[in-house]
């Protein structure tokens, strides 16, 4: 099996770090795993956007034309990325910035009211975690406790104290996926 | 299973130094390659290394000639207008025959050009990119793991031979994470040759120079050059061939680019297409014979760790598959590399993206296509 993945927000969403934590936790589960991403101008107030595989064969190509899942935080990259999601795939949109679902009827299409269920928890920041959990939860495509871990790895020391937080805010996530495919 | 590690490509550049044995880092900030001095700044000193960021390229690729003469591995990296300002310098050590390790994380040009990956510096590295007849020996990764790989090879070929080793990469490969397995076991610079300039106390000084005011004495020199260079060309090829032995068509290209080409090849392979993948790991020696066996139909599938034998499946009455290099380069530079392999004995096309675009698997599968279509017609 091959997930290739997109995530896309604006700067400080947390978008790369959410790329990042899905590429440890494939590797922790011994699968090849690659992490590229979008790097240059674009990045200063514009859009950020990283491309995560995640595979049981060797990885080719780390940059991907026809992504299979994509995470849109906002909404030009809603618009910019959800044409391209292949067939039958997944869209998981932050519809707390986002008012317009995107446009495909071919695809999975999940709303996560990321920003808000973050406020709920007490930390606006943690909305990426949110959606992490709605996407591990929807998809499979690493476990809870594979991304746990990795939060281990990619958070400083001195941050560990917030892995707690951001567990409960995996596990809303994952919550808020199951209720919809219910 | 070994403990893998999550790294990004800049970074495993500069790990893959430090435990290949060098404790030299001299050099200059320029995005994308930014990665690789931030490393080398926090782990040289850790190992008893010296990091210095020095005033421009033109200053640093000078350090690394000092510290080579003195027999030290050493190295420097930057991106395309660094590594152009550094070709002076890079002329020098190849005369005076010395070892270092050069890193270019290639990014889109000409001039300032872009900030994103390109493959347009390959002339450059692999023809003589300053003055003089001169070669470097050009590698060039396609994954984290293998640049650890090359890294461990490069600081003993440029021993070997007393020539810098220049590793070619790109954008992709500096900016991407990936996980590697780190060498059992770090490596250990060797102590520094007779020739280096250790201080004199006790023999006569050493004295390491590319000038030969003789006109007969710079001839003569630069024919023993030229006999190094065919000793090289000779035992240090290295390629990947993969499912070449069957394919209509195959696939040329190197690094990043090469792993655009290999998801290719599967989507090509998923619709029935015949798709080979033709990786070249030594840019300079180019692996010119293995192509022209390929050409031939009597080229073998496999990776090879020096210069290809022959032999191998036969192809019946088929000929020999039709050629697509491709690069990111807006008229391809390789690809002449590949047309002097194949020597007109079957067709070699060309598709490029340039700029700091990358190519995507489908942009090269249409490409497959379309070439299909028109040998079909």
């Amino acid at each position: 099996m091959q997930a290739e993945i997109v995530i896309a927000g604006f700067g400080g969403q947390g978008v790369m770090v959410l790329g990042e934590l899905l590429a440890y936790a494939g590797m922790l589960e011994n699968r090849n795993v690659s992490w590229f991403p979008s790097y240059g101008p674009e990045m200063r107030g514009g859009t950020a956007n990283c491309t995560v595989v995640i595979s049981d064969r060797r990885i080719g190509s780390p940059v991907v034309s026809r992504p299979g899942i994509l995470v849109a935080m906002n909404l030009p990259s809603s618009l910019k990325f959800a044409p391209l999601v292949l067939e039958n795939g997944l869209i998981l949109y932050n519809s707390s910035l986002i008012e317009q679902p995107p446009d495909r009827q071919d695809v999975r299409v999940i709303s996560v009211p990321a920003n808000k269920i973050a406020d709920d928890l007490g930390e606006s920041r943690i909305a990426n975690m949110v959606v992490l959990g709605a996407l591990i939860g929807a998809s499979g495509v690493v476990s809870l406790d594979a991304v746990t871990e990795s939060l281990k790895k990619v958070l400083p020391a001195r941050r560990h104290n917030l892995i707690p937080l951001n567990r409960k805010a995996l596990e809303a996530g994952m919550a808020l996926a199951s209720a919809v495919s219910a | 299973m070994p403990e893998r590690v999550l790294m990004k490509g800049n970074e495993a550049v500069g790990e893959a130094a430090i435990q290949a044995g060098c404790r030299y880092f001299f050099g200059y900030p320029i995005t994308p390659q930014n990665e690789v001095p931030e490393y080398m700044a926090r782990r040289l000193p850790e190992v008893g290394g010296v990091y210095l960021q020095a005033e421009s390229e033109v200053a640093a690729i000078n350090m690394v000639y000092g510290a080579a003469g003195a027999g030290v591995r050493v190295m420097t990296s930057s991106s395309s207008p660094g590594i152009s300002l550094m070709q002076e310098g890079i002329s020098y050590i190849c005369g005076a025959e010395l070892p270092c390790v050069i890193v270019n994380m290639v990014r889109g040009g000409p001039g300032l050009g872009s900030i994103q990956p390109a493959q347009s510096d390959y002339f450059q590295a692999t023809k003589g990119g300053g003055h003089g007849d001169y070669r470097l020996i050009v590698l060039a990764p396609s994954s984290l793991q293998e640049i650890f790989d090359l890294m461990g090879l490069a600081f003993p070929l440029a021993e070997k031979y007393r020539n810098p080793v220049m590793i070619l990469g790109d954008g992709v490969l500096g900016q991407m994470m990936e996980p590697v397995v780190l060498p059992d076991e770090p490596a250990q610079a060797p102590p520094p040759p007779p020739w280096a300039t250790t201080g004199c106390q006790g023999r006569r000084p050493n004295v390491i120079n590319s000038l030969y005011i003789e006109a007969d004495a710079c001839e003569a020199h630069n024919r023993r050059l030229q006999a190094k260079y065919d000793e090289i060309a000779r035992k240090e090829v290295r390629y990947e061939a993969l499912n070449t032995s069957d394919a209509e068509v195959v696939l040329v290209a190197y690094g990043s680019v090469a792993r655009v080409c290999h998801s290719a090849m599967e989507l090509a392979r998923a619709e029935g297409i015949k798709v080979g993948l033709f990786r070249p790991i030594t840019l300079w020696p180019f692996p010119s014979q293995a192509l022209a066996q390929i050409a031939a139909g009597t080229g073998e599938t496999g990776v090879a760790g020096a210069s290809g034998t022959a032999g191998a499946p036969g192809r019946g009455d088929s000929p020999g598959p039709a050629f697509l290099t491709v690069e990111m380069s807006a008229g391809g530079q390789m690809v002449e590399d590949v047309r002097l392999a194949v020597n007109g004995l079957r067709p070699v096309h060309f598709y490029g993206r340039s700029g700091g675009v990358v190519p995507t698997p489908h942009e090269v599968l249409e490409q497959i296509r379309a070439l299909r279509k028109a040998v079909a017609a």
